[in-house]
């Protein structure tokens, strides 16, 4: 066995250093989305650790300070950043954001999403209430609410229906819902988990569990197989689990009827002219992987994609755009080089002088190359997906907690790369 | 406070977590090269289905079975092993409690997928366990969800000497390890419950050490010291705090714009470039370098040695995840701090 070889980023950077990048002016024209008042729904979506939070509340800022009247659900936002919105976890009505300016007729309310919650409310909606307090007593049931995969993610989408249906009736100030997707391993899960739950509560293995309902089951499966199941069941699991589950999913389906229907309606929804995707992603590959995946699944779930945000992005000055990575690297070099042969001439500061502007060039190579390949990388990914605008969000230091840099994120948001 | 496992040549069980975006992956990674000295093989573990080792090394993606991926940097061997839920169950059920039958009839109803995802407790058990097997497993013994007693209670050679897992973010690290009472609650008395404790054992002994990997940002710092309170007052022994992408300060003498323009004059570009630009790039960075330092303060409050990585300009690939895993067999808090059970060596690197 042997190291394993591929090319290093050194090299894919000097090709691309030298092709200048793709068309720039391919925009997305944020403020042109948010200004157009048939945009009713945006989703933040992307991987763990990419700022989708940030991006939502960003997106949120700009588009109530252009005069829209928005609602932004967050998950599991920053202290920071659920301070600067005015939002507490638990809340469940969406609070006005203070400090936001509505000089143009907008506003901006924000709620932090309580999966929990939700689910509650909907035992409680749809059950007497003796059933919906044994339903939540059921020990299953904590642990469907709380990390479920899926759960998260459906009662995220309830909530967008919630708050989206109070918009329609006109009882609430807002007409545009901006989501951030909750953190799960994969970006695609928010548009998978209602369809997997859809498929869980309908299953066979469900209908197996359905004993006494009287439906179904002899076509499902054998009375033998059900035995041999349940008897491994009980041995792996413990009896008790078994019949938690199973008061669990005579509960559940009461509360969610036929769940697929209703999952069905929530993807219409967000498939309509209204709602627009906003995959979010650092430049990083990992992160970038997953955002393919997404960009795919989006495209073959035709649901719009309004576009690629990559957070976290390097980049040069503007007016030393032209000076790239292996130029710059060079110089550097031959400075330094020169550097100590000249200070025998005893003129300390021009000394200084070469030896600084080494390390001056120096810092830009590396965000020459930095930015080059971060750029390599996004094209890449781009070249299998048709055209979809991006959005370069430069790296800022200190993180974005208040307004103010929300409203820088919201700028560069707009002007894209 | 559980009993210790035994004293002996333990294989070591490195987790590795960190908040989303933090590069665990690549930590960890870099953490199994490290630890793959001469003669020494090495299992890297990844429990969510990423691929991300594969990934990182350029490879296709892994199979839910130990396959040697690659040569660690005391020239031993790193395998890897790409857990799964599903295939995690069934091994189970196949091997440990000899439902080979009964498995199959589960697997065709739909009840793998259900336990594997209504009860995530489970699951996260059965990915564990799976890790468990390996750090207990002889080097003769069959893979497999093992036999009573562990390699090292047998005096045997453990089939791998250090166990690296790639964890599960931060804000899932415990309950994946199963820190909370959600599991004892859900499976009471079965099978797998009773396996949870030995589990429970072998992690919150000597012989595990787990590892938080932060950047040096505010949101990661805060989520690392939360993570290191939780994991350290369920009782896991925590290894090093890793500080990763660390930059530097540039070092300027503070020549003036003027000696600046001469000397960049002479660097033989055309047109020079510009100074204040130059300059300006220069400040945002020494001013990153300085909010980093500031955060480095707060991460001390971990109570656990900080080691740093550098930043990788443009990212990873093989030739530098090669270079990161030699600063890393350097680290001692990495490398060496979970070496208390006394086996010493940590191969022969030159």
């Amino acid at each position: 066995m042997s190291r394993p070889t591929q090319p290093s980023a050194q090299t894919t950077a000097q090709t691309t250093a030298q092709t200048p990048g793709r068309g720039q002016d391919a925009g997305w024209a944020l403020d042109a989305l948010l200004d157009d008042p048939a945009t009713t729904t945006l989703v933040c979506a992307g991987s763990g650790g990419v700022g989708k939070t940030t991006t939502a509340a960003a997106i949120a800022v700009r588009a109530a300070e252009r005069g829209r009247g928005v609602v932004v659900l967050t998950v599991d936002p920053s202290q920071r950043l659920a301070q600067a919105l005015g939002v507490a976890a638990g809340e469940a009505e969406p609070q006005p954001v203070p400090g936001v300016d509505t000089s143009r007729g907008g506003s901006l309310h924000a709620a932090v999403l309580d999966a929990r919650a939700v689910l509650d409310g909907l035992v409680d909606a749809s059950l007497p209430p003796d059933q919906a307090a044994t339903l939540r007593k059921n020990p299953v049931y904590a642990s469907v609410a709380s990390s479920f995969s899926g759960t998260q993610e459906y009662m995220a989408m309830e909530r967008v229906g919630q708050l989206r249906a109070q918009a329609r009736s006109g009882r609430a100030p807002w007409d545009l819902v901006v989501v951030d997707t909750p953190p799960s391993r994969s970006a695609l899960d928010f548009i998978d988990a209602p369809a997997r739950l859809g498929r869980f509560l309908d299953g066979r293995f469900v209908a197996l569990l359905r004993r006494g309902a009287g439906k179904g089951l002899a076509g499902a499966v054998s009375a033998r197989v059900r035995g041999t199941v349940i008897a491994a069941m009980d041995r792996v699991l413990g009896a008790h689990l078994l019949s938690d589950v199973q008061e669990l999913v005579a509960g559940l389906d009461v509360v969610f009827g036929s769940f697929q229907e209703r999952a069905r309606a929530t993807s219409a929804a967000l498939a309509s002219s209204g709602s627009a995707f906003v995959v979010v992603t650092a430049a990083e590959d990992d992160a970038l992987a997953e955002s393919a995946f997404l960009l795919d699944r989006l495209a073959s779930s035709e649901l719009p994609t309004a576009a690629l945000v990559v957070n976290r992005a390097a980049g040069v000055a503007p007016a030393l755009r032209s000076l790239d990575a292996g130029r710059a690297r060079e110089a550097a070099d031959r400075l330094e080089r020169r550097a100590p042969g000249e200070q025998t001439d005893g003129d300390d500061e021009a000394v200084g002088a070469v030896a600084d502007a080494a390390v001056l060039l120096g810092v830009h190579a590396d965000l020459a190359l930095t930015a080059a390949i971060e750029r390599g990388r996004v094209e890449a990914l781009l070249a299998g997906h048709g055209a979809v605008a991006v959005a370069m969000v430069p790296v800022r230091s200190g993180d974005v907690h208040d307004l103010v840099t929300l409203r820088e994120v919201g700028e560069d948001l707009a002007r894209t790369s | 406070m559980p009993a210790p496992l035994p004293d002996g040549p333990a294989p070591r069980l490195h987790v590795v977590t960190g908040k989303g975006g933090t590069g665990k992956t690549t930590v960890a990674t870099a953490l199994a090269l490290a630890l793959a000295g001469e003669g020494r093989r090495v299992l890297l573990c990844e429990v969510e289905g990423r691929q991300g080792v594969a990934r990182l090394l350029g490879l296709d993606p892994l199979p839910p079975r130990e396959t040697e991926v690659a040569e660690g940097v005391g020239g031993g061997t790193v395998v890897a092993l790409a857990v799964e839920p599903r295939s995690a169950l069934m091994l189970y059920l196949d091997t440990f409690y000899h439902l080979g039958r009964a498995g199959t009839a589960l697997e065709k109803v739909g009840a793998v997928d259900f336990i594997t995802s209504v009860a995530p407790g489970l699951r996260d058990i059965l990915l564990v366990g799976m890790v468990y097997e390996a750090v207990r497993r002889g080097r003769g013994d069959k893979a497999g969800a093992g036999g009573p007693a562990a390699a090292d209670d047998r005096g045997e050679r453990p089939a791998y000497d250090a166990v690296v897992l790639d964890a599960p973010p931060t804000g899932r690290i415990g309950k994946f390890l199963g820190i909370g009472a959600e599991l004892s609650t859900l499976a009471g008395g079965g099978p797998i419950a009773g396996q949870a404790s030995s589990v429970a054992a072998l992690l919150r002994s000597p012989a595990t050490a787990v590892h938080l990997v932060s950047l040096l940002e505010e949101l990661p710092v805060t989520e690392t010291l939360e993570a290191a309170d939780e994991l350290a007052g369920a009782g896991l022994n925590l290894g090093a705090v890793v500080a990763n992408r660390v930059i530097t300060a540039p070092d300027l003498r503070g020549a003036g714009p003027g000696a600046l323009a001469r000397a960049l004059g002479a660097s033989g570009l055309d047109p020079a470039p510009d100074v204040d630009a130059l300059l300006a790039q220069a400040g945002v960075r020494a001013q990153e370098a300085q909010e980093q330092a500031s955060q480095r303060v707060a991460l001390e409050r971990a109570r656990r040695p900080v080691v740093e990585l550098p930043l990788l300009l443009g990212g990873i690939d093989t030739t530098r995840l090669y270079e990161l895993a030699d600063t890393v067999a350097g680290l001692e808090p990495l490398v060496g701090a979970a070496d208390l059970a006394g086996s010493g060596s940590t191969g022969t690197r030159s």
